[in-house]
């Protein structure tokens, strides 16, 4: 539950305030999709010269009304053939390599193995400089015989910031809280405070969308005479914002 | 002889290093060469355009809650009720995370055998979380008679999440389809099944079990 509802307070974000514009087509004609996808239907065509007002936007597409009281989705390339009431061309926002390299925020989910045991993890990143940035990691290993929640604060340094391919290199500390299972006779909590270097590339996809993959290496300071290594190697999906 | 020689030929080499010396601040008090901003500067005759990023609201956020049917494994098929969140990366893709709680029934053998209890009335509750990645498949519309059209998907996801049941975790993997119906610009209509998959020893029997769900819902996009 609290892993779903962290996710919400970026949905906020994303939201613009304003809203609309009118803006006159200059291309020969503009295609209107029943939906916001290329696979729905063209099932009506706006003239150059005709005036329509954007309503809003969904991924890379545009619900348009027209002046004949037309509803339909527009794609980004077309709407940019278009000009507002000023006769300057429609330019909207797209998400590239730049923005990718000066991205501030990002957010995203892996899955993992922590010695041997499957691990869910999600984490939120700020970006302070290009090349450094500050993450909270919160994590679930549930293995057969335990289960652990760990939370990571660390810190990333990333090399090559304006690579699409981009490696990294990071050092935190965290807790680790572990619970046998209740199945086994001697159950047990422990919590134990950790630290962790680790490495990993950042692969830039599309929009504001990202693969990540990496190696962490813990060590937990335990309360017994030994410390503790646990090695984990993660891959999954992120965006930034 | 020799010697007074020596002597000669440094000297000229001490007159040539002393001459070249003072040629050096002499080369350097050459006329400087015009500055730019002296040169003459042709106005380019270009009409600027100013495009400006215009602001449209984005709708790639969801948010709704759904209620259905699930199937636990063993324990009977009870009501399950839950939220799910999402963000559409592109028309394509997404990412989905949902949150469920069911409480489970009896087994076969409690039901059978009157008076034993397998598990407690707090371990029977059964929740889970899953993080997932869907795609949308066969976009399309439906009628309703003849005034009334409507978008909608077929949706494929998979996922990975923690399952909550009988006092102890599961890593859970779920895959699924779902069937998305828009009303309007904002509001949805969602009919999923999906199956989630974990394994658990509770009877002593390590076992694979498939949990089915089947949902309906309703989100709004923002």
């Amino acid at each position: 539950m609290v892993l779903l509802w962290l996710l919400l307070p970026w949905a906020g974000a994303a939201q613009a305030a304003e809203i609309g514009g009118r803006v006159k087509v200059t291309a020969p004609f503009i295609e209107l999709h029943t939906g916001p996808g290329a696979g729905y239907p063209i099932f009506y065509v706006v003239d150059r010269d005709h005036w329509m007002t954007i309503e809003e936007r969904r991924t890379d597409w545009f619900r348009v009304t027209t002046e004949a009281g037309k509803d339909g989705w527009v794609s980004l390339e077309q709407i940019e053939r278009t000009v507002d009431a000023d006769g300057e061309p429609t330019r909207f926002k797209r998400m590239t390599l730049a923005d990718f390299t000066g991205r501030r925020w990002e957010m995203g989910a892996l899955y993992g193995v922590l010695d041997d045991v499957d691990l869910i993890s999600v984490y939120g990143g700020y970006a302070i400089t290009r090349n450094l940035s500050l993450e909270l990691w919160l994590q679930q290993a549930l293995g057969k015989f335990s289960h652990s929640y760990l939370v990571d604060l660390g810190l990333v340094h990333q090399m090559f910031p304006e690579w699409r391919v981009s490696p990294f290199f990071g050092i935190g500390g965290g807790v680790i809280h572990t619970r046998t299972s209740a199945s086994l006779v001697e159950s047990s909590d422990t919590t134990d405070e950790t630290l962790h270097v680790g490495a990993g590339v950042r692969a830039y996809l599309t929009r504001r969308f990202m693969l990540r993959a990496e190696y962490k290496e813990y060590v937990v300071l335990t309360s017994r005479n030994e410390n503790e290594e646990i090695e984990k190697w993660q891959l999954g999906v992120a965006f930034f914002f | 002889m020799a010697a007074r020689r020596r002597l000669l030929l440094l000297i000229r080499v001490l007159c040539l290093a002393a001459a070249w010396s003072c040629a050096g601040p002499v080369l350097a008090e050459q006329p400087p060469a015009p500055r730019p901003d002296e040169e003459p500067v042709i106005e380019p005759d270009v009409a600027q355009s100013h495009a400006r990023l215009a602001k449209i609201d984005t709708e790639d956020f969801e948010l709704g809650a759904f209620a259905g049917l699930l199937s636990i494994e063993d324990f009977g098929t009870n009501a399950v009720y839950g939220a799910r969140a999402a963000y559409h990366v592109t028309e394509l893709l997404f990412l989905e995370g949902t949150y469920g709680y069911s409480k489970a029934g009896d087994t076969l053998y409690e039901t059978l055998t009157p008076g034993v209890r397998l598990l407690s009335s707090q371990d029977r509750e059964y929740t889970y979380y899953d993080i997932a990645l869907g795609i949308n498949v066969l976009p399309g519309e439906s009628y309703f008679g003849s005034g009334w059209a409507f978008t909608n998907a077929l949706y494929l996801t998979g996922g990975i999440g923690g399952t909550s049941f009988a006092g102890d975790d599961y890593f859970t993997t779920s895959f699924g389809v779902g069937y998305r119906l828009l009303f309007n610009d904002w509001l949805a209509l969602h009919v999923d099944a999906r199956d989630h998959i974990f394994k658990r020893d509770l009877f002593g029997e390590n076992k694979t079990t498939n949990n089915l769900e089947f949902s309906g819902g309703l989100t709004v996009f923002f």
